[in-house]
């Protein structure tokens, strides 16, 4: 069966819902005829959109991550980036897709089964061919485009355990997860009319709930699971290359506009502004950071103003199709600032080992932006949405994030609970303490003489 | 003959060569190695978590002189890895009962 690739379903068009039916709507209804049109324009860009988001997690998130743990487990991390990469694109193409963006048995403002996870209509990508569009670009490249959003949201978790997970657990857990928590929350919330998420009207824009909040929360649960590294908090475990961390970070930051400025879809203006707005907050929140430790620590460090760049980039993408100029320099202040304490504070005070700040940076940012978008998003505080009702639109956000919560922390506690019943999370003492490029991979990344 | 081992901070090691150079000591066997002294550690701080860097990373020197060099390589290196700061290093000096030049089997002050 053909998918219905009509321009009201996907993410440029989050949002409307109760709040915001048909103004929002205007610029991609403007294209999105009953018969679309491939434009050449929105195709150039998305293939390029496309490679920018891949880019982020092969090799951003991976140099960004692997930076930051010791010598002995750099390639460990690299590896569960690629290996994620590669598995997340199997299952998409099997099922992956079809879960979160079928839209079949969908109406709008019909709660159904089909409003929390997608038909299996098109596993294997059934029914997709070369000039099958999705609004105005190739059905591939979207499907391509969202599959690097599924591939960067479990890489994300994995710096929450890193440096003591098997990698066989790693690889259950990355494939499961995807299933049962990415997958329906990225139909919940992107797949269009009759989407439970997208109905309830929360602006969503890049993945603010989907994938921020949602892998931010998993980290938590899972490092709260696994248990701390060895000998956390008092063995000292710095960063082995902080290079590494601040070149995965300018990746970040450069693929990041694939992400937020991609998910208009086209390249329209609402793309340009979501690129501007992108750098606007992740500038004011690498700032933000700096400032909060400069005063607190008496100096700037360097892994904290890439930390707080990241934690901008988090807060404004839910916020990318709707936040002004204006908006988006306090939200990203905001991301900064919060995330400093939270990153640096909060986590030593209750004394859970996230070892690279999964919660602290993106859980925490996400939950931030995705509330004040809702806010951010109206006119009166220079925003380009439709929303009116300030207090309204902050309760359906907040309704939004709260729903990620609770679905990220059910679903991710009862998935790490099975595997470590049956395969075991963590590997021994031993191989920890050799580290996991020696122990699991029986390679070294540094062998320097 | 003496064994002169000396620790230094590592920058100097360029002026404590040539220095040794030109009071005549023909050779020497660097290491790196780390300890503390007077000059405790450092502290490092990443998000949040302090970490005291107890060893310092410095240079070991080890020279073997004859016994009429001794004041003089020992000035040098006094003089080219001071600083004046707390952590300079320090010398040893112990007795070096035999030396032999393995390529000719010299012995001794022909050796050095």
């Amino acid at each position: 069966m053909r998918f219905k690739s009509s321009g009201v379903s996907g993410k440029a068009l989050v949002g409307i819902g109760l709040v915001a039916t048909s103004v929002l709507a205007t610029p991609a209804f403007a294209q999105a005829t009953p018969t679309p049109v491939l434009n050449s324009g929105d195709t150039a860009w998305m293939l390029t959109a496309t490679m920018l988001v891949l880019l982020m997690t092969i090799p951003g998130l991976a140099l960004f991550y692997g930076g930051m743990v010791r010598a002995k487990n750099l390639l460990s991390v690299l590896m569960q980036c690629f290996a994620i990469t590669a598995m997340v694109t199997v299952l998409w193409l099997i099922y992956g897709y079809s879960i979160a963006f079928s839209t079949q048995g969908m109406q709008a403002h019909v709660t159904n089964l089909h409003s929390i996870i997608g038909g299996l209509d098109r596993i294997m990508l059934s029914g997709l061919k070369p000039d099958t569009l999705y609004q105005t670009v190739p059905e591939a490249v979207f499907v391509m485009f969202q599959l690097t959003f599924a591939i960067i949201t479990p890489a994300l978790i994995i710096g929450a355990f890193a440096e003591r997970m098997k990698f066989s657990a790693l690889l259950w857990f990355s494939g499961l997860w995807l299933t049962l928590v990415y997958l329906p929350m990225a139909h919940m919330v992107w797949s269009g009319p009759g989407s439970l998420l997208g109905d309830l009207g929360v602006l969503d824009f890049a993945g603010g709930t989907v994938v921020h909040i949602n892998a931010g929360i998993a980290g938590l649960v899972a490092c709260l699971v696994i248990g701390k590294r060895r000998g956390y908090p008092h063995t000292p475990m710095p960063p082995h290359n902080l290079a590494y961390t601040v070149v995965g970070a300018s990746l970040l930051w450069l693929g990041w506009f694939g992400f937020n400025a991609g998910s208009a879809v086209a390249a329209n203006g609402s793309a340009g502004m979501a690129m501007l707005v992108t750098q606007i907050a992740t500038a004011a929140a690498a700032l933000g950071w700096l400032a909060a430790e400069w005063l607190t620590h008496g100096r700037p460090s360097v892994l904290g103003i890439v930390s707080g760049a990241v934690a901008g980039l988090v807060a404004v993408t839910p916020a990318a199709g709707t936040a002004g100029p204006g908006g988006a320099l306090v939200l990203g202040a905001a991301a900064g600032v919060l995330c400093f304490f939270t990153a640096t504070k909060l986590k030593h005070k209750l004394g859970y080992d996230d070892s690279l700040d999964v919660f602290g940076v993106h859980a925490v940012a996400g939950i931030l932006g995705g509330i004040l978008t809702g806010p951010l998003a109206a006119p009166v505080l220079g925003g380009f949405g439709t929303v009116t009702e300030l207090g309204t639109q902050l309760w359906i956000q907040t309704k939004g994030v709260m729903f990620t919560i609770v679905w990220s922390t059910v679903l991710s506690y009862v998935i790490l609970k099975l595997i470590d019943l049956t395969l075991g999370l963590r590997v021994d003492d031993e191989q920890e303490q050799v580290g996991l490029d020696l122990s699991l991979h029986e390679e070294k990344a540094y062998n320097l003489s | 003959m003496k064994w002169i081992t000396a620790i230094i901070k590592p920058f100097t090691l360029d002026d404590v060569r040539q220095a040794l150079t030109e009071v005549g000591i023909s050779g020497m066997t660097v290491t790196e190695v780390k300890g503390f002294g007077r000059q405790h550690g450092h502290t490092e701080l990443y998000r949040g978590a302090e970490y005291v860097v107890d060893f310092l990373p410095k240079l070991k020197l080890e020279i073997a002189v004859a016994d009429e060099q001794l004041e003089h390589a020992i000035e040098a290196i006094s003089t080219a890895a001071r600083t004046g700061k707390i952590g300079d290093g320090k010398i040893f000096v112990s007795e070096l009962e035999q030396a032999i030049r393995i390529r000719t089997q010299e012995v001794d002050a022909d050796a050095l």
